[in-house]
């Protein structure tokens, strides 16, 4: 019964992982052109995508170093991959990874994958979900950011209007968070942080300046 | 290898270990509730302080390209109507390039 309700259940994971798939390769086509748009190479910017692999820590890395500061954009990255760290919890729970499967299976914990397995009712299907969804989506993330990297090496950016994507991918990620008031109050804190302090600090800090707000609403009581 | 070069391998390395130290720290150091609200509010703050510094840093002072600030805007239009990353990312380009195109 447990088996036959979980077979059931794989082609729709299955087809959910594919749809996944399909938008983290134009997703991928997205990063790779607006990385080499801001003045990566094609090898730096699959660095990225195969080691990295976590979409806003490489976009926020590309736009850091674009703004002329490659130091400062370690700590953008690590900052904003560091909710990577906290999708391990449940996952670690899901596979019970050991050794070198160790190794392996962090690679592929960001939202997605987290999203998909944790969103199955049984451990069999968590797993296959896990699974299914890291290697598709990783595949179609390195094809879509090759291609990207590679039409972007033969245009000139700022003309395409490719400059106008990064703040216009930024804002679609952080959409869904400004639902909530603490979400906009962080934002909006954010933001205005970061702006004030553009013409007084060096490149890259109005970025990181930011984590003291989010610390600051962290730490409040609500 | 120049810096740049050094600076993705540092930041993708580092990258890695903070994913492997998730499924192989004890549960209790990510599970203190505080510690997993700033880690919520992390990525709000920073994006948004990226679209900031995006659209307004011109090297280290103030400075605004009305054309792009309209292409943002025209992404914005489109996420109030429940678009996508990809549709967004589209309609701000394209209406960017329109603009440098025609104006």
């Amino acid at each position: 019964m447990t088996m036959g309700s979980s077979a059931r259940a794989y082609p729709a994971v299955l087809r959910a992982a594919i749809g996944l798939g399909v938008y983290a390769g134009m997703f991928g086509a997205t990063f790779g052109a607006v990385s080499v748009g801001s003045g990566l190479t094609i090898g730096q910017t699959m660095i990225l995508s195969l080691v990295m692999f976590s979409g806003a820590s490489q976009f926020a890395f590309v736009g850091v170093a674009a703004a002329g500061s490659p130091w400062a954009a370690i700590p953008a990255a690590l900052l904003l991959g560091a909710r990577n760290a906290f999708y391990g919890v449940p996952i670690a729970e899901i596979l019970s990874p050991r050794g070198w499967r160790r190794l392996v299976t962090a690679h592929f914990v960001i939202d997605e994958t987290t999203a998909m397995a944790v969103g199955q009712a049984e451990p069999r299907a968590k797993r296959y979900a896990f699974w299914a969804t890291a290697l598709i989506l990783f595949t179609l993330w390195q094809t879509g950011s090759l291609v990207g990297a590679l039409l972007g090496a033969a245009v000139d950016p700022e003309r395409f209007g490719l400059d106008a994507a990064a703040p216009a991918v930024f804002l679609a990620l952080l959409w869904p968070s400004l639902r909530t008031r603490s979400g906009q109050i962080v934002a909006v804190a954010g933001g205005l942080l970061a702006l004030l302090l553009i013409p007084v600090a060096p490149a890259g800090v109005p970025v990181i300046a930011a984590v003291a707000v989010a610390v600051i609403a962290g730490l409040a009581r609500r | 290898m120049t810096a740049l070069l050094v600076a993705v391998v540092i930041a993708s390395l580092g990258s890695y270990a903070l994913k492997l130290a998730g499924v192989s720290l004890p549960e209790s150091v990510l599970a203190d509730p505080t510690v997993q609200r700033i880690a919520g509010f992390l990525p709000i703050a920073m994006l948004t302080a990226l679209v900031v510094v995006e659209l307004a840093d011109g090297g280290g002072r103030w400075s605004l390209d009305w054309r792009v600030a309209v292409g943002v805007a025209a992404g914005i239009i489109a996420l109030l109507f429940r678009a996508g990353v990809l549709v967004v990312f589209v309609v701000a380009v394209t209406v960017t390039a329109l603009l440098r195109l025609l104006v």
